[in-house]
């Protein structure tokens, strides 16, 4: 789960990282009585999940009320590459000396954790990586030693981090650590880090992004979750416990198993077609799961056929077929469904559909035949 | 031969009395893997259909001679399971669980490269390992395996090992051992360590590799293949239309950055003279070919 900067900055703040003091908030007056709260000059920042949003215009240093009105009027309700500006941070601007990059994640590589510190932040730190990879120092941490203070501060001199903030980026590097690990982190990153020009060092941003498999130990996600950016086929899917992503294409995708469905997007792809959607079904695809991933595919405007592709194995295609056939008398389906069934049973669930006798279903016993199938059905029902 | 397990390795499994850990312990039972016990915390002295059930992984292996566990607990007891097992000395681990948080897997792996150099883990979120007529651990179904070899399949996703052993054996190519080593981000067993045991494996003539986006070990198994291994390598990449950062499905099946896309992993393989096939249809229709001409 992707978390805005105002709930980044507030999981920040409950492990003791410095942030400047803000609000968010949803309405123009709203951002008007906070900006003068905070003091001007106040910066109003766009809560988008996405990166770029100064450059697209999201962010703004504000010196009156009236300018604060202007910029939050600019900026709630834009568009930055699809995302909608729903909510504004405002924050008192802060005098910025120097800009530092810290993060930590985990090193799929080496299995370990990975803390990334460098003097040169504020930008990418991708860009960073290309342009001056040496001035990126890593540290990576094995979990069952953790993080102690001489290696952070080894760190931050390596990093050749001004000499009068050392002492508060190492600080908050220590607690970052902290958060990552207690939080349940999947990534934690301040970019930039700022030394003011008072010597005090905070976090002037916050992307955090946390594992959702460790919810069960985190009640107090509840408040991020109600946040979450979903679309209406998303939020559905969810709601059906179905493992969903949707995209832009025009062939619905329901397949049995992660691999199998991204598969099946490829197969879809190689063959002339786009597919509206990722899908997996997961273990079992009896009659309930099936019946609420076309409801969910049912929802998408886009969507012109439907192609399902399951592989039988401890799941059997004669009941896979039996859940189809049920499903399709409780929904009903606007796009014409191509079905693939392969592995167990799979020629007597290829009879239960043949003898189901409905034109909206046709069956097809390759998976390429059945891509190609699907694809031929978009252009014919446009 | 097969790899890291045979018709005589005898197995617990953790969580026996559960929904998951009783269906498919008892399937892989009846499919002829010696499931000598179960471990449920407080349900020692019971049975299931007739398998002793233990309340630790200690008392099971001091009293069956166990060397294998299956474990098939929910996420939240899963890192306790692991360690209990390796502590007992069992010495090959298969976790089927999924949905562990990733700061638990980070830590039970470390755990058990430091302190368990000769356990190995299998997963977790993995189907788990079947060698065809003499072993199944895990969720595989064994009616779609063909004993007798020659190919050896190692795969990072579920369903598509299925799809992998049901076209192999449907034209007759027998597998001697197939590996699900699980879409999650620290698997305890990579490719690499498949590839080695296949390479060593005097029975296993080729290799079947399934990978999927994210990650690198994709591209670390190509350097291996490149540099260590004689026999031919048959693969193929799920996710060549994945989006970037947007998780399909497994955990670890996410482009990040430059890291980890679909094309970066096929050309890698290319290079290191691994025969790509551009879906599982043609990975297996490719391996028959490659068998034929063995």
């Amino acid at each position: 789960m992707d978390l805005f900067e105002y709930q980044g900055k507030r999981f920040f703040s409950s492990y003791g990282i410095p942030t400047s003091k803000g609000e968010v908030v949803e309405e123009v007056e709203e951002a008007v009585r906070v900006a003068k709260e905070v003091g001007f000059p106040a910066v109003v920042k766009a809560q988008v999940q996405v990166g770029g949003r100064g450059k697209a215009g999201g962010i703004k240093l504000v010196n009156s009320e009236g300018e604060a009105e202007v910029a939050a009027q600019a900026i709630l309700g834009m568009d930055i590459k699809g995302h909608l500006v729903k909510r504004v941070w405002i924050e008192h601007a802060s005098d910025i000396d120097k800009e530092y990059y810290v993060s930590v994640t985990l090193d799929r590589g080496s299995k370990d954790h990975l803390i990334l510190v460098s003097s040169q932040g504020g930008v990418e730190i991708e860009e960073v990586a290309a342009s001056a990879p040496e001035a990126i120092k890593r540290l990576h941490v094995n979990p069952i030693d953790g993080f102690t203070e001489d290696e952070a501060r080894r760190l931050v001199a390596e990093a050749e981090i001004d000499v009068q903030a050392r002492q508060g980026v190492e600080e908050t590097l220590l607690k970052l650590y902290r958060a990552y690990v207690d939080g349940d982190a999947d990534l934690v990153e301040i970019n930039p880090l700022i030394l003011t020009t008072s010597g005090k060092v905070h976090a002037l941003d916050a992307k955090v992004t946390l594992d959702d498999n460790a919810a069960f130990r985190h009640p107090e996600w509840e408040e991020f979750r109600a946040t979450q950016e979903l679309d209406g086929r998303e939020r559905l899917a969810k709601e059906k416990h179905l493992n969903y992503i949707g995209l832009e294409g025009s062939v619905g995708i329901i397949a049995n198993g992660a691999g199998l469905a991204m598969s099946t997007l490829d197969v879809v792809n190689q063959v002339g077609g786009s597919a509206a959607n990722f899908l997996d079904l997961g273990g079992g695809a009896g009659a309930d799961v099936m019946a609420a991933a076309l409801e969910v595919i049912n929802t998408d405007e886009n969507v012109r056929s439907v192609l399902i592709n399951v592989f039988g194995g401890i799941t059997r295609c004669d009941q896979v077929a039996k859940g189809i056939v049920d499903a399709l008398q409780r929904v009903d389906i606007k796009s014409p469904l191509v079905v693939r069934l392969d592995g167990t049973n799979a020629q007597e669930g290829r009879e239960i559909l043949a003898n189901y006798r409905s034109d909206k279903i046709q069956v097809e016993t390759t998976m390429i035949d059945a891509a190609k199938r699907a694809v031929e059905l978009v252009g014919e029902v446009r | 031969m097969a790899i890291f397990v045979d018709e005589n390795t005898k197995v617990i499994v953790q969580g026996l009395t559960g929904s998951q850990g009783r269906f498919h312990g008892l399937r892989n039972r009846d499919y002829g893997t010696k499931i000598v016990g179960g471990v449920t915390p407080g349900k020692g002295g019971s049975d299931v259909d007739g398998i002793p059930v233990f309340d630790t992984v200690e008392e099971a292996v001091v009293a069956t001679g166990a060397t294998a566990s299956f474990i098939a607990v929910p996420p939240k007891f899963a890192s306790e399971a692991i360690l209990e097992a390796a502590a007992a000395g069992v010495s090959f681990i298969v976790c089927i669980t999924e949905f562990i948080p990733a700061r638990d897997e980070a830590m039970f792996y470390n755990i058990l490269r430091r302190n368990f150099p000769g356990t190995r883990l299998l997963g977790p979120n993995c189907p788990g390992i079947i060698s065809p007529g003499r072993c199944n651990i895990g969720i595989t179904s064994g009616d779609i395996a063909l004993a007798g070899g020659p190919v050896g399949i190692v795969s990072r996703s579920g369903t598509l090992t299925y799809q992998a052993l049901y076209e192999l054996s449907e034209k007759g190519v027998g597998q001697t051992t197939c590996v699900g080593i699980g879409g999650d981000p620290v698997p305890g067993t990579n490719f690499i360590d498949c590839l080695a045991a296949f390479e060593a494996d005097s029975e296993t003539k080729a290799v079947l590799m399934i990978g999927e986006i994210g990650g690198s070990e994709e591209e670390k198994a190509a350097d291996f293949i490149k540099s260590n291994m004689t026999k031919p390598v048959v693969s193929y990449i799920a996710g060549v239309t994945a989006p970037p950062g947007r998780k399909m499905g497994h955990a670890g099946a996410i482009i990040s950055g430059s890291q980890g896309s679909a094309q970066a992993k096929m050309s890698a393989l290319k290079e290191a003279g691994v025969t790509v096939a551009i879906n599982p249809t043609e990975a297996g229709e490719m391996m028959v070919e490659l068998v034929k001409s063995l």
